[in-house]
């Protein structure tokens, strides 16, 4: 188990955002996956791909700002033994859920859909491009893998993990400058959740950027004498509910915090998961079913209701509903 | 009732000699003919199904799996097989029925259409069968998907080819078009769309839906290679494929002119027979009378058993 050394600390400057990060992973693992393409969609500037395309051309291929046909595409790719890794905005993913539907997953594809720009973390480019839903409408696909990893490090893990899985997946990168929630010893496997600060009041069940605002939170509580555990549930689909189970029994109280719709997403996987097991009072952070809009990522934290106080308040709240039920 | 279906619906055996044209010819339009009745039969005993496009694309299947597409049954993994998608997977009765001519699936069980249990649904999967290359049934995906699979197999420098057949109506999705710009761009010479244009879409014509002429100009357009052709021409088919197959950096596109319903008169040209219908006893009749089956014949097809 991999703890944070401190508060994670703003790399932000230098570049270290989870698209990047995916980026360099994929180029440098380019070699080990004779079979990898990377499929763009006029955006490689932007999903971190551009690293690829400068290592790799002769297996970057070049889609044109087409995401349907790019999507279903990838299927075919899969089918005559390829490994591709379709990359695009998150929001441009929505445009081809069809696509991932019947030409990736059932179809059985052992293909890759990264996405970067997620949700609010998007930033200034504002409502339209702030996808808000996608972990729910790639959750609701059958035999379809749903990742978001929390920080670089994870991120270039994760890379690796699912290049090596068989099957298709969708994962989310981040735009923003990143924080560093682990250390280099780091392990990352998918559907497994790993408990990164233990606690004994309240679980913060957290995925993406929102795991080192969990971690934050943490600590805002723990000047106020309540001992949250925080757990970063990467893997949202297949939901690790063995750890679910087990944090409700020892905590009683669980709190999502996603950089997504409050419907569909983790919160809703976490609910599935717990109501079937050992249900508890939960309270669920992220965006309460409206629009992002621009502004700065943590700005817009604080404006949704995403930011660390809101976390920590969430948790004051359902350690409240555990007393009283 | 001690009907053996098999007697009568099982397979001549081939010739083990290389045909002549004039015979390869023959066995083609004999092979449309079974494909006709088949598709008949299974949409009578589904209850629904579309007949009208599986009967306009028939001489075109018979033709790709009779004479154009590297595949055999027995070698349905081998990477340097040629590879046909149908991309208006609705006509999957026409494929259930070709793939059964050629030993792909059997000729009993693929009369078991739409039915709970059966491995042949109402559009095809490849999770079911194998052979069909990839799922298909939501419009202008099984295009994009053939195009992945020619780029695939040009990265491996590999000899195989990629044929996908289209509907008209299909070439409404704006998928289409992004896949006709992206297979001209990346030059796919190995892959030639077939298109089955017999002017009917589900509610009316093309022309009353959503105009698509000039359409040998919007491929051409496109930089693609395009051929205009009659799709129910089994010598021009032949002729026609043969020369998408020697065309050099761009893909090619055959615009196949076809009867909707063709085969069953009543049927011809009339858009009601796009959508999924139901056949009565007296129609499934009618129009495997019209096919030229035999009384026993239709008894078979359509009380013999099944799946």
């Amino acid at each position: 188990m991999a703890m944070p050394a401190e508060a994670p600390a703003l790399i932000g400057t230098n570049g270290d955002s989870l698209r990047e990060a995916f980026g360099k992973a994929l180029s440098s693992l380019a070699s080990e996956f004779p079979k990898l393409v990377v499929l763009d969609a006029d955006i490689a500037g932007g999903t971190g791909t551009h690293h690829f395309r400068k290592s790799h051309p002769e297996r970057f291929l070049q889609f044109g700002i087409a995401e349907q046909n790019m999507m279903a595409a990838a299927g075919g790719l899969a089918a005559v033994g390829m490994l591709p890794v379709v990359t695009t905005f998150a929001v441009f993913c929505l445009r081809a859920v069809e696509q991932a539907r019947l030409s990736l997953a059932y179809c059985k594809r052992n293909a890759k859909i990264v996405a970067s720009h997620p949700g609010l973390d998007v930033g200034p480019d504002g409502g339209s491009a702030q996808a808000l839903e996608d972990l729910a409408a790639f959750r609701a696909i059958p035999g379809m893998t749903v990742i978001s990893p929390a920080d670089p490090i994870e991120t270039a893990l994760a890379t690796r993990a699912i290049l090596e899985f068989d099957g298709p997946v969708y994962m989310r990168t981040g735009r923003s400058a990143s924080r560093r929630v682990f250390g280099d010893d780091h392990r990352f496997e998918i559907g497994k959740g790993q408990i990164v600060r233990d606690g004994k009041d309240v679980t913060i069940v957290a995925c993406g950027v929102e795991v080192a605002r969990a971690v934050e939170a943490a600590q805002i509580l723990s000047e106020k004498s309540i001992s949250a555990r925080v757990v970063n549930m990467a893997t949202i689909k297949p939901i690790d509910a063995v750890l679910l189970k087990r944090c409700s029994r020892e905590t009683g109280a669980i709190v999502t915090a996603e950089d997504h719709n409050i419907h569909g997403g983790l919160g809703g996987a976490v609910a599935e998961a717990l109501a079937q097991t050992r249900p508890c009072p939960i309270e669920f952070v992220g965006v309460r079913d409206v629009f992002g809009a621009s502004g700065e990522p943590e700005e817009l934290a604080d404006h949704f209701g995403l930011s660390a106080r809101h976390i920590a308040k969430a948790a004051e709240k359902v350690i409240a509903r555990k007393r009283k039920s | 009732m001690g009907f053996t279906p098999r007697a009568i619906l099982s397979r001549t055996p081939a010739d083990a000699a290389p045909l002549q044209t004039r015979d390869l010819e023959t066995e083609i339009a004999s092979a449309a003919r079974f494909v006709r009745k088949h598709v008949i039969a299974s949409i009578y005993r589904a209850g629904s199904g579309h007949p009208g496009g599986s009967l306009s694309c028939a001489d075109l299947l018979a033709a790709l799996f009779g004479a154009e597409l590297n595949v055999w049954p027995n070698a349905i993994d081998d990477p340097t097989r040629d590879r046909f998608i149908l991309s208006k997977g609705h006509a999957a009765p026409a494929l259930y029925a070709a793939g059964a001519y050629h030993d792909f699936c059997d000729r009993i069980e693929s009369l078991a259409l739409r039915k709970l249990g059966s491995r042949f649904q109402g559009h095809p999967h490849i999770g079911d069968l194998p052979w069909v290359e990839t799922s298909t049934g939501s419009l202008g995906q099984g295009f994009s998907v053939a195009l992945g699979m020619a780029m695939g197999l040009k990265l491996q420098k590999s000899p195989a080819r990629v044929y996908a057949l289209l509907g008209d109506g299909e070439l409404q999705e704006g998928e289409v078009w992004e896949g006709a710009m992206c297979a001209a761009h990346h030059k796919l010479d190995n892959f030639c769309a077939i298109i089955d244009y017999n002017k009917l879409q589900s509610d009316a014509r093309n022309d009353a839906i959503m105009r698509l002429e000039p359409l040998a100009a919007k491929w051409r357009a496109f930089d693609w290679a395009v051929a205009e052709i009659d799709g129910h021409d089994i010598h021009q088919i032949l002729a026609t494929f043969r020369r998408a197959g020697a065309s050099r950096e761009r893909p090619s596109v055959i615009i196949a002119h076809t009867v909707k319903g063709k085969g069953v008169p009543y049927m011809e040209n009339i858009p009601a027979w796009h959508g999924s219908v139901k056949l009565t006893r007296e129609q499934a009749e009618e129009a495997l009378q019209a096919l030229g089956a035999s009384h026993n014949e239709i008894r078979e097809y359509l009380d013999g058993d099944a799946g």
